[in-house]
């Protein structure tokens, strides 16, 4: 087997909580408490997770926009985690982001071509001649028309800014794309649009993506492995397919169920979660589900459960599967 | 389920509003009525109409720029349209309540829960005492499932969650007892399984209290688990009206039809999603001929000229595309609706 594009090892990301005068130091929030996971050249990995759950920090961590506080992120045999900023932007070449809002991600004041130029010119690439064509031949490639570079952002509807975004980031010819919500903001009609664009895109120009979002059917569409987060953990990770048919983790079977299905007729055992879900800065003793677990054993409110692979390719942290418990589920 | 009463008529209603680009329809003639404790959904994309609608019927369209400009919406034989803002208020809060999208801008964030439970539940019974009033609140937020709600009267709204905010919500907008409750997109702000508990919430006051309820929503599939009927909208007019049931296993309109495709489904993986060309079009930018014309992959010649009307195709249910004109259900008594 070949190597993986990315290999995201023990990643974690603690921010401070300061207080008083003096600022001390008084706790952390575990944005991202231990997250592993690898990504194979040319699929989609999909990232699910209710708000706070840590998805998007993730995702900027791989860009090194936020400083991962411990772990490593191998990209092409290289740590970006250990690279300085002047050497991760050059790195950043390779790896690009597309943000959910398009609106406030693009300058209000640069037309479109000026903003899709940027990126070249930061990158030292072509002359202005060439840079011109290359901004000519995305716009057409998303789907727009080549006139619409003299236009700025407030002209378009949100689809179209949309595509701006993905076109931006497919300026420098990367390897990856991590999409962090590209799709939420848009109405159902649009992100079907926005999909069919990413999914032709995927195959005709060879790239990689982690979509991060917290849509379940919007995952299960692009994605060919999906991981599934909860309070800064990775508590699934499987093959699309797998997931869905046969989610093994509560969590997981909980969320999947809540999805409410466009069809009147679906009838399915809905597992209703109950409360909240618990804040960060006081995330529970053992596995951090454990609150909300209709499966709740002894052993979860002070063990935490590790991510093991019960099944090839599917992944769970629970303790649940766990021999030690001798469980029958 | 025909036999029920209607509560609320809305007939040929139309909101302007008037900008510096000249006047806009944002709702643009639409009629349809709400029966007493079903629960009707309303569906469409960004700016169909759908809260404007809401709005239009609770008289807080911001005025200026909005107006209504014509039609009326009947409660119990009453022209809203024609109150004035005093009796208005006194319909808001105890015949028909509403719930917004994001509680947090809904609640004041300087006065406790406690604070404003009572507050609403006293400008409705001004001979209460404050004590009657504050049992009154720690009752209905049992009755929304919120927990510990006499310590919860004490707190504050940034001390809430979401989900806990929006229960709030609801149990102010129900201290009066209205007959109707509008709920404009309650749920995108909250994460699924929060959004399942309030559903699941609504549903259940809906059968206890026979409240009817208008639930305004851009989220099909939260339609199709919570209403019995659904109206759908495209740029200010209904396209297609009828039973959830109906409406989802044999949508009329192109438009419905789209739709509905272009959900992805969780429960199977499609290898592509069928999508609807262009763009959601702004209220008031397409001025002949049917508002879907321009992406509808059905559009003939005529579809540029005339805006259709909508169609009775079956007992309850309503399309507006010239494909169904001809193709009414047997109207002896039914004519197709007329609409402008």
């Amino acid at each position: 087997m070949t190597e993986p594009l990315l290999k995201v090892n023990n990643l974690k990301k603690y921010f401070p909580i300061r207080k008083g005068i003096l600022g001390r130091e008084q706790g952390s929030i575990k944005a991202v408490d231990d997250v592993s996971f690898y990504v194979n050249e040319g699929e989609t990995l999909g990232i699910v997770g209710e708000s706070g759950c840590g998805k998007s920090t993730t995702g900027r961590m791989i860009m090194r926009l936020l400083d991962p506080t411990e772990g490593s992120i191998e990209f092409e045999g290289k740590d970006l985690a250990k690279l300085s900023n002047a050497e991760m932007r050059k790195a950043r070449r390779e790896i690009q982001m597309v943000f959910q809002d398009p609106y406030a991600s693009l300058n209000p004041r640069h037309s479109i071509g000026k903003i899709l130029e940027e990126p070249l010119i930061v990158h030292g690439l072509g002359d202005s001649k060439e840079r011109k064509r290359r901004v000519n031949e995305l716009l057409e490639i998303v789907g727009l028309s080549s006139y619409h570079a003299k236009r700025y952002p407030h002209q378009f509807s949100g689809g179209q800014r949309q595509r701006v975004g993905i076109a931006r980031a497919l300026m420098t010819n990367p390897k990856l794309i991590i999409a962090d919500e590209p799709v939420s903001a848009l109405d159902v009609s649009i992100q079907a649009q926005v999909l069919n664009l990413m999914q032709d895109l995927q195959q005709d120009l060879k790239l990689t993506y982690i979509f991060i979002a917290h849509d379940l059917g919007v995952v299960r569409h692009i994605s060919d492995r999906v991981g599934v987060m909860y309070l800064g953990k990775m508590v699934e990770l499987a093959e699309s397919e797998q997931l869905y048919n046969q989610p093994l983790h509560p969590y997981s079977k909980g969320l999947l169920s809540a999805v409410p299905v466009p069809d009147p007729d679906f009838k399915r055992e809905q597992i209703l979660l109950t409360g909240d879900i618990p804040s960060p800065s006081n995330p529970p003793r053992g596995c951090t589900f454990h609150t909300r677990c209709p499966f709740k054993m002894d052993a979860c409110t002070s063990e935490v459960p590790g991510l093991v692979e019960v099944e090839k390719g599917h992944s769970v942290a629970c303790h649940l599967y766990d021999e030690r418990f001798n469980n029958d589920i | 389920m025909n036999s029920r009463k209607e509560l609320l008529q809305v007939r040929e209603l139309e909101t302007t509003f008037f900008t510096d680009d000249g006047a806009i329809p944002a709702v643009d003639h639409i009629s349809f009525s709400l029966k007493e404790g079903e629960i009707l959904g309303i569906v469409g994309e960004s700016g169909c109409g759908k809260s404007v609608t809401s709005l239009s019927i609770m008289g807080l369209v911001p005025s200026p720029p909005g107006k209504i400009t014509s039609g009326e919406i009947l409660l119990d034989g009453k022209d809203l349209t024609k109150l004035s803002q005093k009796e208005m208020r006194k319909i808001r809060g105890q015949e028909i309540a509403m719930i917004f999208q994001e509680p947090m801008t809904s609640l004041n964030p300087l006065f406790t829960i406690g604070n404003q439970l009572t507050e609403a539940i006293l400008i409705h019974h001004k001979s209460w005492s404050k004590k009657k009033a504050s049992a009154r609140a720690v009752e209905m937020m049992k009755l929304v499932g919120l927990p510990r709600a006499e310590e919860l009267l004490k707190e504050y709204p940034h001390q809430l969650s979401g989900g806990m905010r929006q229960r709030v919500m609801i149990a102010m907008a129900l201290v009066c007892d209205p007959k109707i409750l509008i709920a404009d997109e309650p749920t995108t702000a909250l994460d699924v399984t929060i959004q399942a508990q309030i559903l699941q919430l609504m549903k259940d006051l809906n059968v206890r209290l026979n409240t009817a309820v208008m639930l305004i929503t851009h989220d099909l599939g939260v339609v199709a688990e919570t209403c019995e009927r659904v109206i759908v909208m495209y740029n200010g007019q209904i396209v297609e009206e009828g039973p959830v049931e109906l409406i989802f296993k044999n949508p009329e309109h192109p438009y419905t039809k789209g739709l509905i495709h272009s959900v992805p489904d969780m429960r199977f993986k499609k290898q592509r999603l069928f999508s609807i060309s262009g763009n959601v079009p702004k209220p008031g930018t397409v001025k002949q001929g049917c508002r879907f014309a321009a992406r509808c992959e059905y559009a003939f010649d005529r579809c540029q000229q005339e805006n259709p009307n909508l169609y009775q195709t079956a007992e309850q249910h309503k399309t507006r595309c010239f494909l169904k004109e001809g193709k009414e259900a047997s109207l002896d008594d039914r004519t197709a609706i007329e609409s402008k």
